[in-house]
């Protein structure tokens, strides 16, 4: 979401994909391919809440670099030469797709979000049609101590949309996340049931943002989880400094 | 690969094909013969000689098309897979269980004792305890998808995918077109 934070800003011209664009030079890769309807496949980066450069999904090639920039995390530059979807952007997105898919317990048959999530439709879109990582078959833990929602971590990909909703937006920050690697979670409180959290408001933010059937309304059944954001460019244009 | 590409025969024959259900709820199968009215149009292009949907008790020598729904769960399920990719030109994943092990590879998350106490000791109130062994196939200590123990040709997800998934891929290998399972199907479908 462009919004100028000083009147002297700069527009920059660059190449995405063999098309030539203007951008202002305050504006992210992701931002500029959004704009033109490039697409690019994230799953933590969420218009009006702050970077995290997490889920990798977002990379791209840049001209004359041998690495690949996130994104969401590479400012624009006068001149750059972007690809966003070559056969190597594509191999490594079926990997990440597919070590999400194995990490946890993804089963979309029987989750309420089937049809309604983010993971799943990117396994889609980038040709995942199996899994070729061993799965870990690790249990999580499943919280339906909140009067209205649930957190199932099996179903969690740890992208944080919740924590920062909870933060930046809802101003609670009842959400954090604890471990790391494999025993990474996001927490409510101190690692309290939610049910318990004396700080959430039971706003539902969280849950709306969550790209999963990780967070969801109690009470729906398999593929009843719709999400509805359009709360969020509201509140975040909101909190912008004047 | 291998194609499914008839010979240049004068009189092609059918294209057999071959199918099984392994831990699935025979819902895939149930999902292919929602194929209505397309199956007799089906049934002019493949012979199905081995299949619960048929009366031949063995798996012919040699068959064109294997299609196996369902998880590898017990011994049973382990041998039939092999079987099948010992006998079957292509072999194709169908359905979520196959593919990704689905709603019968969440017993994974569990030890085995753990579940063999849950069904035959929790949950049953006629003889507690008593855990079969003859002439059951033992169960395996993991839920594998499919291509876990054999390789696999096309892997069609969905639970069940739908019957037009099923036809559009079928219909695209007996034209000797390289299906995208992706284009009419995903996980959970």
């Amino acid at each position: 979401m462009p919004v100028a934070t000083s009147p002297a800003v700069r527009v920059v011209t660059l190449n995405i994909d063999g098309q030539d664009l203007s951008a202002r030079e305050d504006e992210t890769i992701i931002e500029v391919c959004r704009e033109h309807r490039i697409p690019i496949p994230s799953l933590c980066h969420l218009d009006g809440l702050t970077l995290w450069g997490g889920c990798r999904l977002c990379l791209v090639e840049m001209a004359g670099q041998e690495r690949l920039f996130a994104a969401c995390s590479t400012r624009v530059a006068e001149g750059m030469h972007i690809l966003t979807n070559t056969e190597r952007l594509r191999r490594y997105r079926r990997t990440i797709v597919e070590l999400l898919f194995a990490e946890r317990n993804h089963v979309c048959a029987v989750c309420v979000s089937n049809g309604h999530c983010e993971l799943q439709a990117l396994a889609q879109t980038c040709g995942v049609t199996h899994v070729t990582v061993p799965y870990r078959h690790q249990r999580y833990d499943v919280d339906s101590s909140h009067e209205m929602f649930r957190v199932d971590h099996n179903r969690c990909i740890l992208c944080t949309r919740c924590v920062r909703v909870c933060d930046q937006i809802e101003g609670a920050h009842t959400w954090d996340v604890k471990g790391r690697g494999s025993d990474c979670q996001v927490i409510t409180d101190l690692a309290q049931p939610w049910g318990e959290s004396s700080t959430c408001t039971s706003c539902g933010k969280c849950v709306q943002v969550c790209p999963t059937g990780a967070l969801v309304e109690q009470g729906t059944s398999v593929g009843e989880m719709v999400k509805d954001r359009r709360f969020l460019p509201i509140l975040a244009r909101r909190r912008q400094p004047r | 690969m291998s194609t499914l590409q008839q010979s240049t025969d004068a009189t092609p024959r059918k294209l057999t094909v071959a199918t099984a259900w392994l831990d699935g709820c025979s819902g895939c199968h149930m999902s292919f013969l929602d194929l209505d009215e397309r199956l007799l149009a089906l049934a002019e292009l493949i012979d199905v000689v081995y299949s619960p949907l048929v009366d031949a008790k063995q798996l012919p020598e040699q068959v064109d098309l294997g299609i196996l729904e369902g998880a590898v769960s017990n011994e049973n399920d382990l041998q039939q897979a092999r079987l099948f990719r010992q006998h079957c030109k292509v072999l194709i994943s169908l359905g979520d269980c196959a593919v990704t092990g689905n709603v019968p590879a969440m017993r994974n998350t569990f030890p085995l004792k753990a579940v063999f106490e849950r069904a035959y000791y929790e949950n049953v109130t006629q003889r507690p305890g008593v855990i079969p062994t003859i002439e059951v196939p033992a169960l395996l200590t993991y839920v594998q998808p499919l291509h876990a123990v054999v390789p696999v040709d096309i892997f069609i997800p969905g639970c069940p995918p739908r019957a037009d998934a099923i036809y559009t891929i079928l219909a695209d290998l007996l034209a000797g077109k390289t299906p995208d399972p992706n284009a009419v199907t995903r996980f959970g479908a």
